[in-house]
């Protein structure tokens, strides 16, 4: 799990070119939208894109989203439970 | 009518343009076939959350027309209006290898959005909250004087009072490649090159930013006013001096009258010789080029409109930039030419204010 922590924060860094941002400075329970990292609804499409498209799983419900896009943590535990590839 | 002042300029080139003063610290270039564009930090200009996004033409595209709204003392503009040929080549590249990496799946929404041509008049927009009229021309080698033409008529007939228009284009590597194999940029083995003495086809291709902000009253950063623009597609070499002196007679105006001729001079042998007219009607008058310092692009006239404009506020022809060594006390009308390959050909007027 812990791996999949640090490649996850590897990942969102380098899809949402998040410039000036290193996977230290990403905690595992950080906001990743609003006060935390700051994201958006632009990045939350790309988030999207990335659990297809890199664990084989596609939300059909993008409300989905609010819950799995929490923090790292969440992310993490949501692809381990549900990944395909 | 209203007259149409330049009150502020931003001008990013390949060259220190940006922050310096007015050609203070250029380098020639005789080795490169492309050149890219001498950046800025765009941090203060730009919040970090919008900037990771950007490519380069927009953020290009942003500090150069901060720079000019600032100079100008204009918080929003009326109307936003900005000429590109390529447009932004580099998210369009990213979107469409995107395509293909990922057979036509897992299509991300980042680079498609800031993929149009309209993305740089857009941003400027966004950042701004500006509301007002928004255009963007792609018009070749004519974009930016199409934008300027759309520009001017607004301020002459009050439609707005300051307008932002600009020239962007931005290089990109999948479509420098393409450039380089049906050899629109010269060669390795051509070097050294040299826009005064071509020996060789093609260009030393590059990109820019240029933003003016035009308006109807004249301020104390007035550059100069834009007295007539004028494009047209195409012309044989033998037909650019009827078009030039039919231009001028048009806008009242006599060979005589003109105290600078800025040409687009290129260094591409097969089409250098549309300026031969720097050899005939303005043999006598002193000539500028600036193509060695800002490289070929579509939008690279927009360059030159920096450089004519700064020759007329400072009332200096820098050597730099002097093509025939002719120099007169003082620039009271400057003329500019410009086409690329035979087509697209341009000429304004900007008359000191």
């Amino acid at each position: 799990m812990e791996a999949l922590k640090q490649e996850l924060k590897s990942k969102i860094i380098e899809v949402l070119n998040l410039e000036d941002i290193a996977v230290e400075d990403i905690n595992d329970n950080d906001a990743l939208f609003g006060d935390g990292l700051g994201l958006d609804s632009i990045d939350a499409l790309e988030l999207i894109v990335l659990l297809d498209k890199d664990y084989g799983i596609k939300l059909t419900d993008p409300k989905e989203g609010k819950s799995i896009f929490v923090s790292i943590e969440t992310m993490a535990n949501y692809i381990a439970a549900n990944r395909t590839k | 009518m209203k007259k149409c002042y330049i009150n502020g300029v931003g001008c990013i080139s390949t060259q220190n343009t940006f922050d310096t003063e007015f050609l203070s610290e250029v380098a020639i270039n005789t080795t490169e076939n492309v050149l890219f564009a001498n950046q800025p930090s765009y941090k203060e200009f730009i919040p970090p959350a919008a900037i990771r996004r950007m490519a380069k033409g927009v953020k290009m595209g942003i500090a150069a027309s901060t720079k000019a709204l600032e100079e100008a003392n204009v918080e929003i503009p009326d109307a936003i209006i900005t000429g590109t040929g390529m447009g932004c080549v580099e998210d369009s590249e990213k979107f469409l290898q995107a395509i293909l990496d990922n057979n036509e799946e897992f299509l991300t929404p980042t680079s498609f959005i800031q993929s149009t041509h309209n993305t740089v008049g857009g941003q400027i927009a966004l950042g701004l909250q500006c509301k007002g009229y928004n255009f963007t021309y792609v018009n070749g080698a004519v974009s930016f004087e199409t934008a300027l033409l759309d520009a001017k008529m607004q301020v002459e007939n009050e439609e707005a009072n300051a307008v932002l228009v600009g020239g962007i284009d931005e290089t990109s590597k999948h479509t420098l490649e393409l450039f380089k194999l049906v050899n629109l940029i010269k060669k390795e083995e051509d070097q050294p090159y040299s826009v005064l003495q071509p020996n060789s086809k093609g260009i030393v291709f590059s990109e820019g930013a240029s933003f003016f902000v035009l308006e109807n009253q004249k301020k104390e950063s007035s550059y100069a006013s834009i007295q007539a623009v004028s494009t047209i597609s195409a012309l044989e070499m033998d037909e650019v001096q009827n078009y030039i002196e039919a231009f001028l007679a048009s806008n009242n105006l006599k060979k005589s009258d003109i105290d600078a001729v800025v040409l687009g001079n290129n260094g591409d042998v097969e089409f250098d010789g549309y300026y031969a007219i720097s050899d005939s009607i303005f043999k006598e008058t002193p000539q500028v080029y600036y193509k060695h310092l800002s490289g070929e692009y579509n939008t690279a006239s927009s360059f030159g409109f920096w450089v004519a404009s700064n020759i007329i506020k400072n009332q200096q022809l820098p050597e730099v930039v002097s093509l025939n060594k002719l120099h007169k006390e003082s620039y009271k009308t400057v003329l500019l030419y410009n086409q690329y390959r035979g087509k697209d050909h341009s000429l304004i007027v900007l008359k000191k204010c």
